[in-house]
């Protein structure tokens, strides 16, 4: 289908949204990517069961951890859709670009520029 | 196909093949050639609802997915064949005739949309607002000429209010001819609207105007009550008089009849006719050249005992073309007809394979690091965006890497032919793919390193093109440094890859049955006249099961005769063994490798049963109803017994009898509809009425699902003055037992008033109600619904195979069918099993998980999240994971507090590779 989306974003294949860590997030953060997303199949329609299920539980835990340092949870998300639906992953996209945008860079990233001044 | 010349195991066939103009086996489906391309034509696949160019590939999903020309509107410019790098176009291409040799034949042609411009009442191609089921379809679709947004097609407004009108082209003689049931319009209406609802930004009025609504699948009745009561889908029981426009708005008034025959009129923004399936023209030649027996509506004629035999010997039939049927009856005679054509071919199997040398594996551990990079510039389709050049020289920077170099189409023969030298020259032992996708191109380029004696899991692909020039084609700059990212991630992975090994385990070639009724028995027999050893184990004496109690299909088809026939076959087939009066009580082992420990009868002995696969045939029973004095009056029987005194006693003794539908179905008890019961009450009927044409029979019923070809018998019915009279959930008839007889009163929906009738005998449409699997399903570890019937890994796609590998389902152990549908899937879940049982063993995928006992604490995490449950704690007191039964998906390790668990080619340090790698230098 070729829908343009923002050139914001990196994927990393895996073979199911269920072997997403928690670790595997926070230590995107920590490197110092500004948000990080996880795409996975519907709900209900994981090709693993329940894998998704799992992969949400875990984005919400991450989202915890994000919050109490200081580096924000909304930077971490989770979407579904169907391996058909191409305009929605560009619209997920878009929304997610939009919202990093607004939050700004990875607070990390100002600290650093801090320290270095 | 022209012709088919011969006999069955010999058959010559001669096939014409249509010039696409545009070679298959060069386009790499770049999609120059259309972007070039100035004609416009209208977009069939989109059903004229947008369009595409001359050159085109008629959907995303395609196969083969490559360009043709649709020469009907070229103008013969030559823009894409200058555009086409590959030179693919071939203006000369023209009509091809072929033979090829083949034992059988299977025809699925399928089915077309029925076409509504006949029918004036419904306003179709005069308002713009009326679409097809199909059109709407479309609308919905992602990938439709909306994109998946819900407009309407006069001005792209979003509707506030949609009606869809049923069986338009079906259950109607008078308009189109076509008497059936097309099966699956009821279904696809209720769907279309949750969807639509789903799409749409506002409160979406949805409402479905209908005759009867017709759930008859398994778990369908849950999902019409879902979008009943709590999507609030309006289900109007009528028949539609005309569609008017309001010519001002594009809104449509819809004029209907109501139950009661009162007419009322009501207001849509649009109206989506759910349009029948039919037998194209295309296919009746096609059936005619052939000399297949088509029915009076042209789909093929079946013996209800052979449902994929066609007339003709040696041909089989599946889909629509056999009859009207839903997607996973499609895929499931699809199967049938795979394993009664693979039967007569059995002698043949394996004799025309060809297998490819892989050369022994080098090595690479004690080796340092080479990586290579191949970039690909596909066409113009990667280097009209990315800066191609400048990726390779930077790939060159990176470490590890100790060669480069870019290729015009890196997928073509003689690139890979110079690609595997390049890798010998260089002794390169990981090599990195800058190109298109892995989802069509890993195996590829996995092969390639196989012939190189290096392993396939040494490969990682960088997706330049779909991740990147495909959707980033406004921003070349930012495509190329998206592009050097994905080298550098892909790079710093391939550094850290490790050889796998892909185990082998050898295939125990016996099939064990659970269950001997008709489903068994034809499983087991689709599996034996291949060759294969077979067990059926029976709880009963006898097999048989629950047809033993049946007496002639709805067509006349004698069942008991059948039966007899069946069993002399199995019980004298030297590849079966039956055991009956026997118990299965332990069970162990995995795909290809089981071992079940059985308790035989009577003597209660104990055998162990080694055996590759299982196929699940435990079956189902008719409900014994607690409801309308059943038991209590020798005057209630069941549809079934019903059936037995009929064969016995005839009927001129009844002259009234009232049958009450949706005994024990459609409840709260159990939600699903049984299928079955109402044609098992029209088939008792008239029969009834076949030995005493003066009987009155009153069928009281909710809805008649007499799907497909059964409709025939409903038309049938009431011409013969049967009276069929409707009754709702909350409302149900008054039985009370007096010495006239059973006194049966009913509300009557035409008249709106009680009737009474005496009737010398009330027949209970009872339900049916899976055999009692519950300590099986514990033995076996698998998984029932509700309603205790097997749950298929998926519905769709593959209706008979259980998630656990080796394991296959028929019959009624899936839910209610009828015979004909049952000995279907008995053949499906045959041919299913064959797939394990023709090979003498089976390479299972290196992407498994695996336990680090050193880090293991025994938590039991892992065993608790598989959703297969694979993990168990071994003697050793730690966790341990069976590669053979491992489903690859990496929860567990994901899960694992210890970290004791890595997944292979998706290990934790390979993971964060591409992260870090990605983020260098960021901070």
């Amino acid at each position: 289908m070729r829908i343009n989306y923002p050139g914001t974003i990196r994927i990393i294949r895996l073979p199911c949204t269920g072997k997403v860590d928690v670790i595997h997030i926070l230590r995107a953060f920590e490197k110092g990517a500004d948000g990080v997303y996880v795409v996975g199949c519907l709900e209900g329609e994981c090709r693993f069961s329940n894998g998704n299920l799992r992969a949400k539980k875990r984005i919400e835990q991450a989202q915890q951890i994000l919050d109490a340092i200081g580096i924000g949870g909304e930077r971490a998300q989770m979407y579904n859709l169907s391996s058909a639906d191409g305009p929605r992953f560009a619209e997920y996209a878009v929304e997610m670009t939009e919202k990093i945008k607004k939050l700004g860079p990875n607070p990390l990233k100002k600290a650093k520029e801090k320290m270095a001044a | 196909m022209e012709s088919i010349e011969g006999e069955p195991g010999d058959f010559k066939v001669t096939l014409t093949s249509y010039p696409r103009y545009i070679d298959p086996i060069k386009c790499t489906g770049c999609g120059e050639c259309a972007k070039r391309c100035p004609v416009t034509a209208i977009n069939m696949y989109n059903l004229g609802l947008d369009d595409r160019k001359a050159t085109y590939i008629e959907y995303p999903q395609a196969v083969p997915l490559a360009f043709a020309i649709d020469i009907d509107t070229c103008i013969g410019c030559g823009l894409c064949e200058m555009m086409c790098l590959a030179k693919a176009i071939n203006y000369e291409d023209n009509e091809k005739k072929s033979t090829i040799c083949v034992g059988a034949v299977i025809l699925s042609p399928g089915s077309e949309g029925f076409d509504p411009s006949g029918m004036d009442v419904l306003g179709y191609g005069k308002f713009a607002n009326v679409v097809t089921s199909e059109e709407f379809e479309r609308i919905l679709s992602a990938s439709g000429p909306y994109r998946g947004h819900l407009m309407r097609t006069l001005d792209r407004e979003a509707p506030k209010k949609i009606a869809w009108i049923q069986c338009v082209g079906s259950r109607d003689v008078n308009l189109c001819g076509n008497g059936y049931c097309s099966s699956v319009c009821c279904m696809y209406a209720v769907k279309e609207a949750m969807i639509a609802k789903e799409h749409s930004h506002d409160d979406l009025d949805c409402a479905i105007f209908n005759m009867d609504i017709r759930s008859f699948g398994k778990d369908y009745e849950k999902y019409y009550n879902r979008a009943k009561d709590e999507h609030g889908v309006r289900f109007i029981k009528s028949r539609v008089h005309t569609i008017n426009e309001d010519s001002t708005t594009g809104d449509l008034v819809i004029r209907y009849t109501d139950e009661s025959g009162q007419t009322n009129e009501e207001t849509f923004s649009m109206v989506v006719l759910s349009v029948g399936l039919q037998i194209p023209e295309s296919v009746t030649a096609l059936a005619r050249r052939l000399d297949i027996e088509l029915n009076n509506y042209n789909f093929a004629v079946t013996d209800p005992f052979a449902p994929v035999n066609s007339s003709r010997p040696g041909i089989f039939v599946s889909g629509v073309f056999q009859g009207p049927k839903d997607i996973p009856g499609s895929v499931t005679e699809a199967s049938a007809a795979a394993c009664a054509a693979g039967t007569k071919l059995a002698e043949a199997r394996g004799t025309d394979t060809k297998t490819i040398e892989i050369p022994a594996e080098i090595d690479v551990l004690e080796t340092e690091t080479r990586i290579g990079v191949f970039v690909c510039n596909c066409g113009i389709n990667i280097a009209g965006v990315v800066d191609v050049p400048a990726v390779a020289d930077y790939a060159a920077t990176l470490p590890y890497v100790v060669f480069v170099d870019q290729n015009l189409f890196t997928c073509s023969q003689d690139t890979q032919d110079k690609m595997k030298e390049v890798i010998k020259e260089n002794n390169l032992n990981r090599v990195v793919v800058a190109s298109c996708t892995p989802r069509t191109h890993e195996p590829l380029f996995q092969e390639t390193l196989q012939a190189c004696g290096l392993n396939k899991y040494l490969f990682e692909m960088a997706n330049i093109r779909d991740q990147d020039s495909w959707v980033h084609a406004n921003d070349p700059e930012a495509a190329t440094e998206k592009a050097k990212d994905l080298v550098r991630m892909a790079v710093a992975r391939a550094g850290l890859l490790k050889p796998l090994k892909e185990k082998k385990i050898s295939i125990n070639r016996r099939a064990l049955v659970i269950g001997g009724g008709v489903a068994g028995m034809n499983a087991a027999l689709g599996l034996a006249d291949q060759g294969f050893d077979v067990v059926i184990v029976e709880k009963e004496a006898q097999l048989g099961g629950l047809s033993r109690d049946l007496t002639v299909t709805i067509e006349g088809a004698d069942i008991q005769r059948y039966l007899l026939e069946l069993v002399d076959r199995v019980t004298g087939h030297e590849k079966i063994q039956v055991l009956t009066e026997s118990l299965i009580v332990g069970f162990s082992g995995f795909k290809g490798n089981f071992t079940t420990e059985i308790m035989v009868g009577p003597g209660m002995y104990e055998r162990k049963i080694d055996h590759g696969v299982v196929i699940l045939a435990t079956g189902a029973n008719e409900y014994k109803p607690e409801e309308y004095l059943y038991g209590q009056d020798y005057r209630v029987v069941t549809q079934i017994e019903l059936g037995k005194r009929l064969e016995v006693k005839g009927a001129d003794d009844i002259s009234k009898v009232v049958m009450i539908q949706c005994v024990g179905s459609r409840n709260e008890k159990n939600q699903n509809c049984s299928r079955v019961c109402c044609q098992s009450a029209v088939k008792n009927a008239l029969h009834i009425k076949e030995f005493n044409p003066d009987a009155e029979i009153y069928i009281l019923y909710r809805d008649m699902r007499m799907y497909g070809l059964l409709e025939d018998y409903y038309t049938e019915a009431r011409q013969q003055g049967i009276i069929f009279s409707r009754f709702s959930q909350d409302n149900p008839p008054n039985v009370e037992a007096t010495d006239e007889g059973i006194a049966v009163t009913f509300k009557d929906h035409i008249l709106q008033r009680d009737i009474s009738i005496t009737a010398d005998l009330l027949a209970l449409s009872a339900g049916m109600v899976a055999e009692d699997t519950e300590e099986l399903a514990s033995i076996l570890k698998l998984p029932r619904n509700e309603e205790g019937y097997f749950i298929e890994a998926h519905v769709k796609l593959r209706p008979v195979d259980l998630a656990n590998e080796g394991v296959f389902l028929c019959g009624t152990a899936h839910s209610p069918k009828l015979i004909s549908e049952a000995i279907s899937q008995a053949l499906a879940a045959a041919s299913r099993a064959t797939i394990f049982l023709s090979q003498s063993e089976i390479t299972l995928s290196a992407v498994t998980a695996r336990v680090d006992p050193d880090l293991c604490a025994a938590c039991l995490v892992c065993v608790r999240a598989c959703p297969y449950e694979v993990p168990r704690i071994n003697e050793e007191g730690v966790s341990e994971i069976d590669v053979a039964l491992c489903h690859g998906c990496g929860i567990c390790a994901a899960e694992c507090p210890a970290k004791a668990i890595e997944l292979d080619w998706y290990e934790d340090d390979q993971v964060m590779s591409k992260v870090e790698a990605l983020l260098e230098g960021v901070l």
